[in-house]
């Protein structure tokens, strides 16, 4: 590198940089001074910024700025003035009663809006984001329902849960028969092919009807009732209707009646505050699967 | 451009010049004339308006705002004179952007950049503040001097500083005032910021637009219109030879020479210009370029030299015009010794008029033809669609109702389209079964989930238009949205 002072390029006069490129050289044109200025400028204003507020990481904490200045004491003081804007809101969801809660428009937005945000945080996981469900996951948008659909029904699962081992938790379980030596791997065929005609689903040759029918009252009426139509009480599915939360073909009925089955719905209550709990019975049951 | 001038007599750019110059300072002397008074009143005009349109109150009634022109951010609306814009209808600014846009194209092809010599914000108060300046400190010549001189301060003149800085701060501080009215109402607002009550917003924005009026009109001036503007580049593109350029019309001009020499040189029958050399041209113009070099990119097309070198011409008793808008192909005729010809009407200026006119009756009619009452519909987009026990098929949809005018409504929902489909709003106990009812306040939306249920058989199709209606029952005003019906 030559010294720039003394490089002048030949046919413009001017000085270099003294910088070359394949024989291209640089020619010194220096920058605006206002320019350069602003630079110098926003070099001592990011020094002053150090020293008023936080800014270097030491080794377990940080410098503090001049004020004690912080943008998590700023978070929590904006968080506490929305509760107050929302806080009467909710005292007043908290206050009605579920029925009145869907009748009343402003009421149910706000219950929608504020189901809608915690469905996502805690039910999406499992439900889907829209409650759309998924195998072995009720889909809360359709009108069948384990353990009942109606506002009050509902809030009592997202309380209490399903076999959540909460006190007063849904129970039921459906028996394993298959593992537990109950029914023959026969008559298992036999019992998958009895409730997929009960929902009029076509059944394999050589099935007998009769002997389903048998097999089906000494074992599945207790709980599944008389004809298949379910009891919302033990959580047993209808089994008559055009919705299977397993699966409605052959190989998952057998599954089904040999393995059983217990999904698990934990308990809300004590983890969202009451009228949060309200807010999200009325939201799911505004998806459209409320009876 | 057609360049028809003989290119001798124009000096080339200079390429090799340094990118960046240092800031000459302009100090351009005070004329009078017809250019010069029309500038007065366009000033006196644009200003008025800025200033004092928040003040202008119209009434909507009860509840509603009464201020003529009043942008409510935080109610999305805008409010014009008669006219209410909800945020649905931004499409009225496009339009009005498009106008604008296609506005100053044609003031373009008809006179060159008289926008920016009449009219830009930036002009307006530069022209303002060199009034202010030219008052406290006088014309051209002693500001010179003024500056000039290395005397040390006296209180004079450091009070001349101070006042002039003063009125300059002054009028950049009621610029941001004036902006903020725009966003609240204007009476309240101007209490509260008097009385320090104002919110913390309303005073950076004075403040910003304090420091910017300051400085883009007190000191970067031309600066602004030669290097930050884009707009010179752009109109050199749609500028074409009939546009309306000031112009020095050389045709007259040459040879420059004093007023005595030339009556010498005529005497003698030699060829001698109408410019005396006298240099007003340069004196007064803003951005302190010469005219007489032809066009330059510079020029803000504000006509000060016009008035200027004709006050010259009627002193020395010549024809004025010596500097006026004019274009080259008259220049060339002129010397060829043909009449000159101005066309306003040309393909160029009848497309944009055409343009202006289209989109302005376009925005007229939606406006004048507007409903006060709207629907928009989203589907439900997970799950699409879901299939009930009895193997039939509901869709969700998330209705909203927009009712736009001052009064509440009652307002009936229905769906048509798929075969046999019943419809359910959440939330109402239908009266009317498949039409359910709902009062939406005035000047406000309702937000409502529908469910339309239609069993398979006799739609067997895996995606069916579903047309919404709601009607305002009382005044039967009916407005329309159309979405699907989907099989899972
Ligand atoms: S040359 Fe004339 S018209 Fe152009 S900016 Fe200067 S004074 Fe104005
Ligand atoms: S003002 Fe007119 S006469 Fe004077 S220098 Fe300019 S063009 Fe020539």
């Amino acid at each position: 590198m030559t010294d720039h002072h003394s490089d002048i390029d030949s046919v413009t006069g001017k000085s270099t940089t003294g910088h070359e490129w394949d024989g291209i050289k640089e020619l010194n044109t220096p920058l605006p001074r206002w320019w350069v200025i602003s630079f110098y400028l926003t070099i001592v204003w990011s020094i002053g910024y150090w020293i008023v507020y936080p800014a270097w990481p030491l080794i377990s904490s940080n410098t503090t700025g001049l004020f004690g200045y912080s943008t998590r004491a700023d978070v929590a003081v904006e968080l506490a003035n929305l509760e107050k804007i929302r806080g009467a809101k909710m005292v007043a969801l908290g206050a009605a009663s579920l029925a009145d809660i869907e009748k009343d428009l402003a009421l149910l937005a706000l219950a929608r809006a504020k189901g809608k945000t915690v469905f996502g945080d805690n039910c999406a996981p499992c439900h889907g984001s829209g409650g759309a469900g998924a195998k072995g996951y009720p889909n809360l948008n359709d009108d069948d329902w384990l353990w009942g659909g109606s506002l009050d029904q509902i809030m009592q699962t997202i309380q209490f849960g399903a076999r959540s081992g909460h006190a007063k938790t849904h129970e039921g379980q459906m028996l394993a028969f298959g593992k537990d030596g109950v029914l023959k791997p026969d008559e298992i065929v036999t019992a998958a092919n009895y409730v997929r005609a009960l929902s009029g689903l076509p059944t394999r040759k050589g099935y007998d009807a009769a002997k389903g029918e048998k097999i089906f009252a000494e074992n599945c009426v207790a709980c599944h009732g008389d004809g298949g139509k379910g009891n919302p009480e033990m959580g047993a599915p209808n089994l008559t209707d055009k919705i299977w939360l397993y699966g409605s073909d052959e190989a998952t009925l057998i599954e089904t009646i040999s393995q059983g089955r217990a999904g698990v719905m934990p308990a809300w209550e004590g983890r969202l505050d009451p009228a949060t709990i309200k807010a999200m019975a009325v939201y799911v049951h505004s998806l459209g699967g409320g009876k | 451009m057609n360049r028809t001038a003989n290119p001798k007599e124009l000096p080339l750019d200079d390429d090799n010049g340094p990118l960046y110059v240092a800031q000459k300072k302009v100090y351009p002397q005070s004329t009078s004339g017809t250019f010069r008074r029309i500038k007065w009143g366009l000033m006196a005009f644009c200003l008025g308006v800025y200033y004092f349109l928040p003040f202008v109150r119209w009434n909507r009634g009860l509840g509603a705002p009464s201020q003529a022109v009043l942008i409510d951010l935080p109610n999305s609306r805008f409010y014009f004179f008669f006219i209410e814009l909800w945020p649905q209808e931004v499409y009225y600014f496009t339009g009005l952007l498009i106008v604008a846009a296609v506005a100053l194209f044609l003031m373009n092809s008809v006179g060159g950049r008289i926008w920016c010599g009449y009219l830009c914000p930036q002009t307006v108060w530069t022209d303002l503040f060199y009034a202010v300046e030219r008052l406290i400190e006088g014309d051209r010549r002693e500001r010179m001097k003024k500056d000039k001189s290395s005397d040390p301060m006296k209180l004079e003149r450091i009070s001349e500083i101070v006042l002039k800085h003063s009125i300059w701060l002054l009028i950049g501080w009621w610029t941001g005032g004036a902006w903020v009215l725009y966003f609240n109402d204007a009476p309240t607002l101007v209490k509260e910021l008097v009385t320090f009550q104002a919110p913390m917003l309303a005073y950076v924005w004075i403040g910003i637009l304090t420091a910017t009026t300051y400085l883009l009109a007190g000191y970067m001036r031309e600066q602004v219109c030669t290097y930050m503007c884009p707009w010179p580049r752009i109109q050199a593109a749609l500028t074409d030879e009939w546009a309306l350029n000031v112009t020095y019309r050389y045709d007259r001009g040459e040879k420059r020479t004093s007023v005595k020499k030339a009556a010498e040189l005529r005497a003698l029958g030699q060829q001698v210009g109408d410019c005396v050399d006298c240099y007003q041209c340069v004196a007064v113009c803003p951005t302190g370029i010469d005219i007489r070099n032809g066009p330059q990119m510079e020029c803000i097309q504000c006509g000060l030299c016009i008035d200027a070198c004709d006050n010259v011409m009627t002193k020395i008793g010549r024809p004025k015009r010596l500097i006026g808008y004019d274009n080259d192909v008259n220049i060339q005729r002129r010397q060829e010794g043909k009449a000159p010809i101005y066309r306003i009407v040309r393909a160029r200026t009848v497309s944009y008029s055409a343009i202006i006119a289209a989109v302005g009756g376009i925005m007229i009619y939606t406006l004048a033809t507007r409903s006060l009452l709207d629907v928009n519909v989203l589907h439900d987009r997970n799950p699409v669609a879901v299939r009930l026990s009895d193997g039939s098929i509901r869709n969700a949809y998330t209705v909203r109702l927009l009712n736009k005018s001052g009064y509440d409504r009652v307002i009936a929902i229905d769906a048509s389209g798929p075969v046999n489909a019943t419809i359910h709003v959440i939330g109402i106990d239908s009266v009317t079964p498949d039409r359910p009812m709902i009062v939406v306040p005035r000047d406000s939306t309702s937000e409502l989930r529908l469910l339309v249920t239609a069993s398979v058989e006799g739609n067997p199709e895996k995606s069916i238009p579903v047309h919404f209606h709601v009607t305002d029952i009382g005044l039967g005003e009916v407005a329309s949205a159309t979405d699907n019906f989907v099989a899972p």
